[in-house]
Parts: structure tokens; sequence; C-alpha cells
């Protein structure tokens, strides 16, 4: 949470990875730069268990995020739901370090008896509002998903309904893979409003491979690439101030 | 620290379950479940003050920020909005440690059964006494957030809509982070989820659209145009349509104004129109006019059997 940012990337998807590095790993790597990876795998309504069940576990495991396997038709609530615990995990993670430090040994928020742990929850409601977030989206596009689309559109699109309702800032930017010729493709370049979306779903091709982890990989620089870019935006105003 | 949301687990804590809170030691007997959510679930139990509603949930930070919410109402009211809250705690079980509250028990009818039993006349009464509450409600910088039928109950009589579950309440500015899909400015496209008085007044009135038929629908492909037609169409809807669609396309600034404009139209509706009175009354009376009929018939069949002995 460096500078006030949350970093997260959510990935979609219905099944394992079969190519490429792998996902677990590179969603360790994502931690280690504080981007949080949660994992959101969709089932056919029909069917009551994943096929890639536990690697969805895994990745959120190990990218310290949230995972959850759910029909298409709650895919809305649970994109929503997801982002917001995630978030709130985050900050309250950071707070229980602070807390460490004042109070030491394992105390934790959970420790507290209830009216502190209501002050305490004021400020994490506090952050979790105001906070600027970024979330990269990481959509699988293999043919086994391909009915699922519709669902996944409306749902983001649902998502920055809600985070956009917040007093912090969003960007979110979409990758959806496997790719035409990278791992990912890069549908929508970040931006504060997803409401472009509803055309680019259209015109997705999709492949019968599924790169997970090259993917996340993809994911990882785009927030390298957006630190970059703010990076310009700076340098810009000041050439331009120095220059009055 | 890996985390993954509880699955549905259903909260089963069996009825003569004896719950003592970890910090305050208070003790509570479970009487029977009222209630369940997608993470938490509320009881009825005894306890020294008598009947209580415990809600439990898996998720302490979710407690403690409806905590706050319930605490920071019991601060502002002057009559009461929502149930008192009366103890905050945890309860630490072979299974884990839950987090609860106990709080009032608000004994009543719920809202949908009551108009449903009553009939639709109700319905602009009891939105009238909810649009009082939302405003009082709104001036302290609140927004309820996730309105919806069954978070309403009629107590009394005399009869009263009361608030049951105010876990939702957000404060004005910020996002609203509970809602239900029908009720939601946001699903219909018709607005924001930023927690201001006309995200509340668009749930309001779509409970009124949900009180005509019991119905519930999704939206198609142009909602605020279905929306409007379907009030418009509707026999029983048709007289508030102006109020109904200041509500839906966000025109109201308070909900005084609503109040207002509905009061004048209920006034107008309420006895001299038969337009909102049930079939079902007018079956009624025709089986009570058969039944004087019936009477009518026998007691002048007597009078004759009574003359007719007589004069023998």
């Amino acid at each position: 949470m460096s500078k006030g940012h949350l970093r997260q990337i959510l990935l979609i998807t219905d099944g394992c990875s079969n190519k490429g590095e792998d996902p677990v790993a590179v969603a360790t790597l994502a931690r280690e730069q504080g981007i949080v990876v949660n994992v959101i795998g969709v089932v056919d309504d029909g069917k009551s268990a994943l096929a890639g069940i536990q690697e969805v576990e895994d990745i959120a495991m190990a990218g310290g995020g949230i995972s959850q396997i759910v029909r298409a038709k709650q895919l809305k609530q649970t994109v929503q739901m997801v982002t917001r615990q995630a978030m709130t995990q985050t900050i309250k993670s950071v707070i229980n370090k602070e807390l460490q430090h004042i109070l030491g040994d394992d105390e934790t928020i959970e420790d507290l008896p209830p009216e502190k742990r209501g002050q305490v929850m004021e400020v994490v409601d506090e952050l979790g509002e105001t906070v600027d977030l970024e979330v990269c989206i990481l959509v699988d596009t293999s043919a086994s998903m391909e009915r699922k689309l519709p669902t996944v559109q409306e749902a983001l699109l649902d998502l920055s309904i809600s985070l956009n309702s917040r007093m912090g800032s969003n960007r979110f930017c979409l990758y959806t893979f496997p790719g035409k010729r990278k791992a990912a493709d890069k549908i929508l370049t970040w931006t504060p409003d997803m409401s472009s979306i509803h055309s680019v779903f259209s015109k997705l091709a999709s492949g019968g491979v599924t790169p997970t982890g090259p993917a996340l990989r993809e994911a990882i620089m785009s927030f390298s690439k957006l630190a970059k870019r703010s990076r310009m935006d700076h340098a810009d105003t000041f050439t331009e101030e120095s220059g009055v | 620290m890996p985390t993954h949301l509880p699955r549905n687990r259903a909260f089963d804590i069996p009825p003569g379950t004896m719950v003592t809170g970890k910090w305050h030691g208070k003790q509570y007997q479970i009487i029977k479940p009222l209630g369940s959510g997608g993470q938490g679930a509320v009881f009825l139990a005894h306890s020294e003050r008598g009947r209580v509603a415990l809600k439990f949930s898996t998720d302490q930070a979710n407690i403690a920020s409806e905590v706050n919410v319930l605490n920071k109402f019991s601060k502002v009211r002057g009559d009461s909005l929502g149930p008192s809250l009366y103890d905050v705690d945890d309860w630490t079980t072979g299974r884990g440690t839950f987090a609860f509250y106990a709080m009032e028990y608000i004994r009543g009818t719920p809202l949908l059964e009551c108009v449903r039993v009553r009939g639709f006349e109700w319905a602009p009464i009891f939105i009238l006494q909810l649009l009082k509450d939302l405003d009082k409600l709104h001036r302290e910088g609140w927004v309820f957030g996730d309105l919806k039928p069954e978070n309403l109950i009629v107590t009394g009589p005399p009869l009263k809509v009361r608030w049951l579950d105010v876990g939702g309440t957000t404060p004005m500015g910020r996002a609203i982070k509970e809602y239900t899909e029908f009720f939601d400015r946001g699903y219909w496209g018709m607005g924001t989820r930023k927690a201001e008085p006309s995200y509340d007044l668009f749930a309001v009135a779509m409970i009124m659209i949900n009180l005509a038929d019991m119905r519930r629908f999704e939206k198609g492909d142009d909602p605020k145009k279905q929306l409007l037609t379907y009030v418009m169409r509707h026999r029983k809807l048709a007289p508030f349509y102006d109020e109904i669609k200041g509500a839906l396309t966000g025109a109201y600034p308070s909900a005084a104004a609503m109040r207002a404009d509905l009061l004048n139209k209920t006034n107008g509706t309420i006895g001299s129109d038969d337009r909102i009175t049930n079939r079902k009354t007018r079956t009624k009376k025709k089986k009570e006019w058969k039944g004087t009929v019936i009477l009518a018939c026998a007691v002048l069949f007597a009078y004759f059997m009574y003359v007719a002995i007589f004069m023998m």
C-alpha cells in the first residue's frame, strides 16, 4: 500500500492453466511487489465442481488475496464482494502490522475488545472509502468461457459503478488470455471508467490453451507501465510549471 | 494470511443453546432463528432484559462496522428509528469465535405480508411513514442503503412501519456497500451507488412497485422506459405515477419533498375512490348483502308463522 494506492489483480477463469510457467509462482512474485491477486473460478450451472479448483485457491493464497468459486449467475455480486473484501483485508493487514509494533506479540484487530475493534474498523472503513485503487482485470477467454463472457462483462460494469461511487479514485485495465500472439492481450488500457468495455468483448477470439502464469506476468507488467505513465504525467506538469 | 470467504456456512445454533459473551459475560439462551443472510444470522434469545435479537457473523469486521452504525443511530435517535443496541461481544465455541451483538427485538408483521392482507390502500400510508423517518435520517447525514420490504416491519396497532436491519446505513457521500438488485439504482442503470437521499428515494419507489403485485422482475434493454411504462399501465400504481417517476429519476431533493406530493395525492385517493379497493372486498360486500336478504326472509317467514299460529 505505497503512497495510498491499493493494487489488485482480479483473475476470472474457469479452469486449469496448461501452458507456460506456474501461476502460483507468478502470484507469489506479484505479492512481493505489493500487488494482491484475487481469483474467481466460474463453474457451469450444471457442474458442481471445477477441475482447477485447487489451482484457483493456490493462486489466491500465494497472491495474498481472496478466492471464490461461483456459478456464472452469482458472478456480479462476487466480483464486487471479492474486490471489497480484498481491499479491507489489505488495509487490515497494514493496520495489524502497526498494532503489533505498538502492542507487541501477535496482537491483531480480532484480539481487541469489541469497543476498540469498532474504532479500528472505523479507520479501516474510512481508508477503504478514500484510498486510490488500481485493478488489473484478467479474463480467461478460452473456448469454454465463451458463453459466460456476457455475464463477465455485466459483472465488470457493475463493479465499476460500485467502485466509482467511492470517494477515492479508481483505475482499471483489462487483459484477456490467451492472446493472439502474446500470452494476454490488452483490451482496455488504464482508465477510471469501464463503460467502454461494452464493445470490446464482442471481438474476442477464443483459443484452446490457458496460459494463466504468463498472463499474470503481463498483468504485473501493466502496473509498472502505469507507474511509468504517472511519473511522465508528473514530469510534464513539472516542465510546464518551470517553463512559465 | 490466506483468507477464503466463508462458504455460506449455515449458522446452526440449536434452540436452548446458552451463549455467553467472552468480554462482558452476559448470557443469552437461543429461542429460535429469525432469519439469515450471506454472512450471518439473527436469532431470538432470552436475556436478563427479556427477549432480544442476536445477530451473529463469521466476519468480525462486518459486525464491528454494523455496531458503529447502530451506536451512532442511538445517539441521533429522537424517537426510535431502528432497533436499539444492547450489547456487543464475541462467542467462543468449538467451531471458532463468532462476533455478535444483541439488539431490541421488534415484534410485528413483515411489510409485504401486512399489505397483502390489508390491501394496497395501506401501501401509500406506510410509505408516508417511511418517508418521514428517512427524512430524519438524511438530516442527520445518513443514508439507509439497503432499503427493501424485508428490512421493514409493521408494528402496532396503531400500525407503524419500523426498520429491522440498519446494517447497510452509510454516511452521506460514501459508497453504498449493501444493496438488493431490484431496489438498487445502480442495477437499473439509473444512477450511482453514492449515498445520497435520492438513492433511498429510488428504493422507496421500487418498494411501492413491489407492494402493488408482490412481484419483482428483471431489467430489460431500456430499464427506465420499462419501469415508467409498468407504473403507468398498472391499475394500482398509475394514480401515483408522478411521485414514483420523480423518485425513480432522482427529481426529488429530499424525502420531505416526495412525502408532501405523496400526501396530497393520497388524501385525494383514499376512500373517495374504489380504484384501489380490492375486488375481494367487493365480493365480500356481495356476500354480506346476500346474508342480509336471507336474514330478512327468515324474519319474515317467522313473522308469518307467528301470525298464522296466532290466528289459529
